[in-house]
Parts: structure tokens; sequence; C-alpha cells
């Protein structure tokens, strides 16, 4: 078990320098000048030479990436152009309001995605799993840009019992909630479809119907457990997804959390809180990729010995 | 309890395989649903194409083009020029039909743009990948490793924002987030080929390897690659509309579905058409491609599943 969580979090660590690396390098080798990128089409050649002298890019690429090294370890990505104070300090800051919505998104994914998939494997070829099928294709499909933007038409403009975006109480995360919610959905509902239907010819649940059990009892007692090893790891990958598309939602909702923290520096040119929040939220995933694989180890015996 | 298992759980219809040489009903009649499947979400396919080819030389857009006294009209509006908007007008008085047409020949070309290039990229790194293996092998299934655990959404916005919006550099963004997948099935493929008998035939027949790649090996992936292709077409246009939308895709130039959605999102009291049409449109194009895709790969390789 120690040797499979090093193996585990060398490779995360791996993946961390990777994403690292990718950043710099896009931001250096991009035709153009990141100077004349921040300042804009109208700054003066002396401003534009300040700033280059200032990010250190008339040093060699290879003296350039060892500073930024050494920067990323100690968190440090310059101050903000926009507010003058530290770039990772302002991501940090709206992270937890980020991950509420994704927290949210999950609870929800989890109990309608699971609950749907059940229904799915019962009733398997009938009305209801077709209807569910179909909604598991229509979650998937549906932009979610777009569902959100619909949410708010039917549930803010015209129906008026829910606010159309911003933060505040619970009834403002409803609506980001189920539209980051909905892909992860159609996932879990295919995952726990096909996961309960295959472990049904498993011979334990045959000795289960055996030995007298209710088919609810079968169902919840013996299918499900094992249906579930599967749902967690997917469940925690898709948590990471759920960062990333949260940037699309909160723009949506203007919901203040990471990503529209983001999308607002894109537009001001603001690259160090960009590069921040985007290294926070891979960080992010990447952690949660390493909790899922030590988890799904210990769940799973088979997969720690495997490799 | 009297009730046979087989009602609750009946065997999932999906995973049987009909015995060579005898269809059964059932089999046929599973024949039959994906060929209608297939023949359904082609015509769909088809007649976007169509309108994307057609449409615009039909109904011109001129996206400058502006007429203050026909803004924001409804659905069926008769314009001054005498012929009826059918989707109505949009902030500045444009047809929102007339700019679908349009957005349906950029999300289209931006679509199979994307495609050809990842495609090559991706069957190129997946052919070197698994026909010569080693450190070869090993750097580029890491790099991609490192791509896989980062959120695709991310790294796309991120591109897009140092290259500036614009249709080439969001095909040129969308493949580098696409290429991973290509990659990951050719190599697969072609670790299965490699030790094949009729590979090992023709390369003691003398055949080079530039031979044995492009006559031997390449013929042999070509269906599974397109299966991925149709399946990630849907995928690459639902990341154009979604970058286009944060302002990260094409510019307002070139309309395409995800800008004119995000225009009608401040207007959603007084003009919900101009967002909710083109949601449809959009939604109803990815829809088909994932029934296609689906339908495809069910029909020629389920093995692709878990891809």
């Amino acid at each position: 078990m120690t040797a499979y969580f090093i193996r585990r979090a060398l490779f995360a660590v791996f993946v961390l320098w990777g994403a690292v690396t990718i950043v710099f390098l896009v931001l250096r080798l991009v035709p153009g000048d990141p100077a004349q990128l921040i300042l804009g089409s109208d700054a003066t050649q002396a401003e534009i030479a300040q700033l280059r002298e200032q990010m250190g890019l008339n040093r060699p690429l290879a003296v350039q990436y060892g500073i930024y090294l050494g920067d990323v370890v100690r968190f440090d990505f310059g101050d903000s152009y926009r507010y003058h104070s530290d770039a990772m300090g302002l991501v940090t800051e709206k992270f937890p309001l980020t991950l509420q919505l994704a927290v949210v998104a999950m609870v929800i994914g989890l109990v309608l995605g699971v609950a749907l998939g059940v229904l799915g494997a019962l009733r398997v070829n009938r009305l209801a799993d077709r209807i569910v099928s179909v909604f598991a294709l229509l979650s998937q499909s549906m932009p979610s840009f777009w569902i959100g933007i619909m949410f708010i038409l039917v549930f803010a403009r015209q129906l008026h019992v829910l606010a159309s975006g911003g933060h505040g109480g619970f009834d403002r995360l409803i609506l980001p909630g189920v539209t980051l919610a909905l892909p992860l959905v159609a996932v879990l509902i295919r995952l726990t479809r096909s996961g309960l239907l295959d472990v049904v010819h498993e011979n334990y649940i045959q000795t289960a119907r055996a030995k007298g059990l209710s088919e609810r009892l079968v169902i919840s007692q013996h299918a499900i457990r094992n249906a579930l090893i599967p749902i967690v790891t997917v469940a925690g990958l898709e948590f990471g997804k759920l960062l990333g598309g949260a940037v699309i939602v909160e723009t949506v909702f203007s919901w203040p959390g990471v990503g529209r923290l983001l999308i607002d520096s894109i537009s001001a040119r603001d690259y160090n809180v960009v590069q921040a929040a985007i290294l926070l939220i891979a960080g992010g995933f990447v952690l949660i990729n390493l909790v899922v694989d030590v988890l799904y180890g210990y769940l799973d015996p088979r997969i720690r010995l495997g490799r | 309890m009297n009730r046979s298992t087989e009602q609750v759980l009946p065997q999932s219809a999906d995973d049987s395989t009909p015995p060579a040489g005898e269809v059964r009903p059932a089999a046929r009649s599973r024949v039959r649903i994906g060929r209608l499947r297939i023949i359904v979400s082609l015509a769909v396919v088809a007649f976007y194409v169509v309108a994307a080819v057609v449409g615009p030389m039909l109904l011109a857009f001129d996206p400058v083009a502006t007429d203050l006294g026909s803004r924001l009209k409804p659905p069926g509006f008769v314009l001054p020029d005498g012929h009826t908007a059918i989707f109505g007008t949009d902030q500045v008085g444009q047809d929102v039909l007339a700019q679908m047409l349009q957005g349906a020949r950029v999300s289209i070309t931006v679509g199979v743009a994307t495609l050809v290039l990842a495609g090559v990229i991706g069957v190129a790194a997946g052919v070197a990948a698994g026909y010569f293996g080693g450190w070869l092998d090993m750097v580029l299934m890491r790099l991609a490793d490192i791509q896989l655990t980062f959120p695709s959404i991310l790294l796309a916005i991120f591109i897009a924002s140092i290259l500036g919006p614009s249709v080439v550099n969001v095909v040129i963004v969308l493949s580098i987030s696409n290429w991973v997948t290509f990659a990951r099935v050719t190599r697969s493929q072609v670790l299965g080929l490699k030790s094949r008998d009729f590979v090992d035939a023709t390369r003691t027949l003398g055949a080079r390897t530039w031979h044995l790649v492009t006559r031997s090996i390449l013929p042999s992936v070509t269906a599974p690659i397109l299966v991925v292709a149709t399946v990630e077409l849907g995928h690459v246009i639902l990341a154009e509309a979604s970058l286009s939308f944060l302002g990260l895709g094409t510019p307002a130039s070139t309309p395409s579905w995800g800008l004119t959605i995000a225009n009608g999102r401040d207007y959603l009291s007084n003009a919900w058409w101009i967002s909710t049409i083109p949601g449809i449109g959009l939604a109803v194009l990815v829809i088909s491609f994932g029934v296609l895709g689906d339908a495809l790969r069910d029909r020629f390789d389920p093995r692709l599943r878990s891809m």
C-alpha cells in the first residue's frame, strides 16, 4: 500500500510539474511579446522595454524557467495589475466559493445520477429506462451555458421563484448547482445502470436470492454496494471536471468564484492572476485525482496489486 | 417475492452477442434500431450541412449592418425589406435565422478543421508510440497523461486567452486539447495489430517501415478512428460554442452560435428568442453527433465503449 501511495504521489507531482511547465511555455513561446500582451496595443516602446526588463524576459529561456519554478514553489505569482495585491492571494480568497458550488453540484449529481441509474437498471428496456436514457443524453449534449441561460429565463425572469445570479443564500446555489451537475448526472446514470446490470449476474447475487432475501434487500444490500466502487472513482474524477466547468457556470450566473475571476482577469490582461487561477484549479484537480487513486486502491485491492 | 427475478432485473439486451450464423429476433430488431439511429442522426447532420452551405446564400448576413428600427422583434416579424424574420431579430436588428445559418458554417468548419488537425497529430503520435515503443512511447503517453489530468476546457481557455479570438486560433486551441483521444485510440489499435500475422508476413517479404505503417497498419485503424472522430465532433462543436460564449472563440465579425447566445443574455426579459433558438439548434446538432457516434460504435467496434 505504501509503495502504491508513493507511486501515485510521485505521479501527481510529475503532473503538476507538467502543468506548470505548459503554462510557462504557452506564455513564453506563443507568437507575440508577453509584455506587449499585458500592456495592450496602446503601450509605448519604453513601457514595453521596462516591463520586459521587470519580467526578466531578456534573459535566456532556461534562466527564466528556473526563476519561474522557484516562484511557483513559493506560491509567488507576482501582483495583480488591477488590484495591486498578491495574485495567488486573490485567487485563494475566491476559491471557497467555487468549491461550494462544486460540492453542491456533486451532491445533486450523486443523488440524481445514482437514483435515476438504479431506476433505469430495475426497469431495463422499459418506458422508465428509456426516459432516463434520453434524459442522460440530453444532459450530456446540451451546452451548459445555454442551460444556465434557460434556467434564468424560466425560473428568474418568468416564474420569479429563484434569483438569476450573484452570491447569497442557498436559493442562489440551486440554479448554478443544477446546471453544473447535469453532465455529471449523465455520466453517473450510465455508470450506475450498466454497473448494476453487470453485477446482477454474479454468483453472490444468486446466492442472496437463493437464501430467500427479498428483491429489495438483494438490490440495496448486495448489488448496489459493488456497483458503487466504480462510481466512487468516477465521481472523484468528475469533481475535478466540475472545477473546470465552474468557469462557464460562474460566468453565466455571475457567481463570484475563481472562474469568474479568471474570465475577468483574461479580459483585463491580468496574466499573473490568470496563471495563479489556472494553476490553482489544476492543482486541485491533481490533488483530487490522487485522493481518488489512493481511495480506490484501498477499496479494491486488485487495483494496487495490479501494477 | 413470487415475482420472477428475470422480471425485476432482466438481462441487459445490450451485452449479449448473437451466435454466428443465426440471428435471433431480438438481435435483428436491435440491428434495425441501430440502423434507424444511424439514418435519423445522419439525416439531421446532413440537414445542418446543407443549411450551412446553402443557407447564407439564400439569406445573406452582414455582420456590420444595423437596423435599429427593427431591433428585438419577435419571431415572425416582417422586416422593412419584405422578408419575414422567422426567428425574430437581435439587439441591432439582425435576422436571428441569418445569423444561425452563418453560425452553422462557422461551427461545422471549426469542428471539421479541428478534427482533421487533431486527428493527423493524434494518429501520427499514436502510430509512433505504438509501433516504435521505447522512450518515444514513454514521452508521448506521459504527455497525454499530463494533459488528461488537466481539465481540457481550462487549457483551451488559457491558450485561447493568449492567442486572441480568431477562427484559426480556435481550431489550434481545440486541436491541442483533442489530439490525446486520437493518440490513445490509435496507439492501442497499433499495439494489437503490430504482431498480427499479416503484418509479420509483409515484414518477412521485405517491406520497409513506411510501407508497413501506411499499407498494413493505417488501413486497419481507419474504422475505429472514424468512430472516435464522430463522437468527438459533437464535443468539439460544444467546446467551440463555450469558448465563443466566453468571448474567447470566434471574433464578433464571425458570429457563431455561442456568440449569439451570449449576446441574447442581456435581453432575456424582452427578447427570449435570441438566446433560446440558437441554443436549441446547437443542442440538436450535438445530440445528433452523440447518437450517431454511439450507434456507429455499437455497430462497428463495441470495444471502443470505454474510450
